[in-house]
């Protein structure tokens, strides 16, 4: 066969995607010895990691002294509506104040109070001021720092090449993956005794989106159908603020940090509704809060001309906001004609977040497939039902380095090489080369459109079974057509055979998504089922739903959601917020 | 019906190419990358273009509109009279259409020695003192700085000059106030810095506002000055080996 003309590489750790939580995991799988390969569809420093504006979620109380890890324990699992797995949420409290002074430690560069400290800012349904923020560019910092420590960390980072598939053992075991240079369309198989999935999420199966072209789930689609399981997939968060004006700039993120910074909503009527929605923390409340309230105002129709609300935040003066809010300011004047200082923007709820993903141990990030691996985005546990704004960024550094350890540890415990076989590799090649050799075959772009309509009507912020069922119909039309996806042209830089791969992969994943809405009878977080608007705390608050590929089907099956010990279940059951005690210092703002 | 524009794209790689013209219906508020993305999937399914955000954050969609470095995804249409030409960035080798081989920036940064702290975090540092740290690093390394350095554009001195994207690296880790590493010598020796000659042409079409010649450009020439030409220190300097 032509596998001797496929270039075969071998690494102990092979870390698929280069965004935080990847990075994150190179550089502490990147010991002495440890062979560490990153593979980055993308150029290094692209991952939709850059989009992240507002902040990363820690609990220094650098501004409000009285917070904890227990706070932001409590406040993350009542975000995730005790969705989440606790350890997961516990884990990433504790260990979120080392992970951002690493980075600080790194060369990261955040705003300072005046003190000299990392400021924090205030979001939504954070108890206490605790997002350590850039401006509104805090992602861009996080992987930036990581990038420029990862380069000089001992790995090799292999920029715009794409895995197409992931070889297993005997035993179902990983042993490496088949991937192609998108530069030149070559084919190189990267041998491995462990494999790390952190290609993010797939927020780009919808239309009106705020993620960036790499969010289209092509590794969790790996991950899948290699055999693991995939927990919550139901659990999409719609941010509550997008661009809604002019058509090629809707979905675009709008940060939480505006109305942190004191930002407030308003109606059509000049109202500011979350008043009545949410008396407590108002425009503050958790996404899935304000993401709902939008849209019932539209739906009364008290909505803004193009179909959501206004957002006023002219009260803080042009200095302040330009300072604070540099990207939105020249985001809003230089695609929307909208100088933000001066006037209410309108804004949309649009697709920010995939909450459900491949089930992962909270200690090493490990999938229920031996010597697999998973983090961040792609990975699930943490959110559960959603996230709170300023959690994703630290999420990505507290378990890309667990991630890195594990995998790390769980190589150099494999005493053997298995390699890939040369009919694993031709099967792989003949795979890949498919949509450039049909003549005649859907249109990737096409089938991509026709999905993000689907996901738009059948999976979207309001939902019930009907939608589900009828989505799913729907859908297996979809799957067919997307068997003979077909890419015309070289294989050089050739997007549309790139295409190929994130639509097959975003049609897999949309079919759990769609059985885990149609599964999931009560409203909790993001998943809102209008024909079941409360929650069932006793019954389907108690499970995860778990999705398998068996053969051609997507599988859902369900788990009991993890139960607290008592000593963490106790801090609910007070009835208070739990505070750090006796604390008189620093805390000045 | 749309109304129509038309787009002279580049299509070709190393061994040559020409413009193609796509007819593309407009949509308000519509920018370059939009009219790309619409031949893409409905008339040039291969058409080669690096995007990643859309909203001027990845600076992956770099590109030279009517002969102007910038931005594809904050180039509006409206903005454009008349035709519109759109091609790959001129100072780097073409792979593709419109994606370029910028590889040669990786090799550089890491030639730079990384940040060096004096002290372990967290630090006490004050706003005003981390500022023009902060500044540079709003790059979003859209390297369409490097594009536009008449060193590298037309000179092709790659070998002489890292170009303004690596002035600010180097800035950054020299003004960051926790700091120990001294740069000095390499930025006047292997980057180069005095093959600059303030035409400040990268800080025109710097899609974050730095002020790339005026606040690190300028400065890093001041230090190495100091260091190497201030007479009275000639006095008591070894003949160095360059």
């Amino acid at each position: 066969m032509t596998d001797g003309m496929i270039e075969r590489l071998r690494y102990d750790v092979v870390i698929l995607g280069a965004g935080g939580a990847g990075l994150r995991a190179a550089i502490e799988a990147a010991r002495p010895g440890v062979k560490v390969a990153v593979l980055s569809k993308s150029l290094l420093g692209k991952a939709h990691t850059v989009m992240a504006e507002g902040g990363m979620a820690v609990s220094f109380g650098n501004l409000d002294p009285q917070d904890c890890w227990q706070t932001h324990f409590y406040d993350t699992m009542r975000g995730g509506k005790f969705l989440n797995h606790y350890r997961m949420a516990e884990i990433f409290a504790k260990e979120a104040p080392d992970r951002v002074v690493e980075l600080e430690q790194w060369g990261a560069v955040f705003d300072r109070t005046p003190e000299g400290r990392i400021s924090q800012r205030a979001f939504g349904a954070h108890s206490f001021r605790r997002l350590a923020h850039v401006g509104d560019r805090t992602g861009l910092e996080l992987i930036r720092t990581l990038q420029y420590k990862g380069i000089h960390s001992g790995m090799d980072i292999y920029q715009e090449v794409t895995a197409t598939h992931l070889f297993q053992d005997g035993a179902g075991r990983p042993t490496g993956v088949f991937a192609y240079h998108r530069q030149s369309g070559t084919f190189c198989v990267f041998e491995a005794k462990a494999v790390v999935i952190a290609t993010g999420g797939w927020g780009r199966m919808y239309k009106v989106t705020s993620n960036s072209w790499e969010s289209t789930g092509e590794g969790a689609a790996l991950a899948m159908r290699a055999g693991a399981e995939m927990k919550d997939m139901e659990m999409v968060q719609f941010h509550p603020t997008g661009m809604v004006w002019p058509p090629g700039a809707r979905g675009l993120l709008v940060t939480e940090g505006v109305r942190g910074e004191g930002g407030i909503l308003l109606n059509s009527e000049g109202e500011r509704f979350m008043l009545r929605y949410d008396p407590e923390k108002k425009d503050l409340s958790s996404r899935d809060v304000v993401a709902r309230s939008i849209y019932k105002e539209v739906q009364a129709g008290r909505g803004s001309p193009h179909g959501g609300a206004f957002l006023d935040i002219t009260h803080r003066g042009a200095d302040f906001i330009k300072r604070k809010l540099p990207n939105m300011y020249d985001q809003y004047l230089s695609l929307a004609d909208i100088d933000i200082t001066k006037q209410p923007f309108e804004v949309a709820p649009t697709i920010h977040y995939t909450m459900g993903g491949i089930s992962v141990d909270p200690e090493t990030g490990a999938t229920s497939l031996e010597g697999l691996f998973a983090a961040g985005e792609s990975a699930c546990g943490l959110h559960g039902a959603n996230r709170l704004g300023g959690n994703s960024l630290t999420d990505l550094l507290v378990f890309g380095r667990r991630v890195g350890i594990g995998a790390c540890d769980y190589a150099a415990s494999r005493q053997e090489w298995t390699a890939p076989s040369a009919s694993q590799v031709a099967e792989a090649e003949a795979a890949a080369l498919a949509p450039l050799d049909r003549a005649e075959g859907e249109n990737p772009y096409q089938l991509h459109k026709d999905l993000q309509e689907l996901m738009g009507e059948h999976a979207a912020i309001a939902r019930n079974r009907e939608l589900a069922e009828a989505g799913l119909a729907k859908l297996e039309a979809l799957k067919l057509r997307s068997k003979r996806l077909a890419s015309p042209g070289s294989r050089m830089y050739n997007p549309g055979w790139h295409a190929v791969f994130e639509v097959e992969a975003m049609v897999l994943l949309a079919e759990a998504i769609l059985q885990g809405a149609l599964w999931r009878e009560e409203s909790r977080g993001a998943h809102w089922r209008l024909d079941f608007p409360d929650a069932d705390d006793q019954g389907f608050g108690q499970a995860n739903s778990i999705c398998r590929l068996d053969g051609d089907e997507v599988k859902l099956s369900t788990r009991p959601v993890p139960q607290m010990p008592a000593e963490l279940a106790a801090l609910f059951s007070s009835g208070q917020l739990p505070v750090r005690q006796g604390t008189d210092q620093g805390g000045h703002s | 019906m749309a109304e129509m524009r038309t787009l002279h794209v580049f299509r070709g790689d190393q061994s040559g190419g020409e413009e193609v013209a796509y007819e593309v219906p407009v949509e308000s508020g519509m920018v370059v990358l939009d009219a790309v993305h619409q031949i893409q999937a409905t008339q040039a399914p291969d058409l080669a273009v690096r995007w990643n955000c859309k909203a001027a954050r990845c600076g992956s969609c770099s590109a030279e509109v009517n002969g102007h470095p910038r931005l594809m995804c904050k180039t509006r249409l409206d903005a454009i009279e008349g035709e519109i030409h759109v091609r790959p960035m001129k100072a780097f080798p073409v792979i593709r259409d419109l994606v370029t081989d910028v590889s040669w920036n990786y090799e550089k940064a890491k030639q730079i020695e990384p940040f060096a702290p004096k002290e372990p975090a967290p630090f006490t540092m004050y706003q005003r003192d981390v500022e023009r740290s902060q500044q540079f690093r709003k790059c979003i390394e859209c390297f369409l700085c490097q594009d536009v350095c008449h060193v590298l554009r037309e000179h092709s001195a790659k070998e002489q000059y890292f170009g303004p994207r690596f002035m600010i690296k180097i800035a950054e880790l020299e003004m960051h106030p926790m700091d120990g590493a001294d740069r000095v010598p390499f930025t006047s020796h292997q980057a180069g810095v005095g093959m600059c000659n303030i035409t400040k042409c990268c800080q025109e079409v710097c899609p974050e506002h730095i002020h790339l010649t005026d606040d690190a450009i300028i400065p890093l020439k001041e230090r190495v000055a100091d260091r190497e030409w201030d007479p009275i220190r000639a006095l008591f300097r070894k003949p160095a080996v360059r």
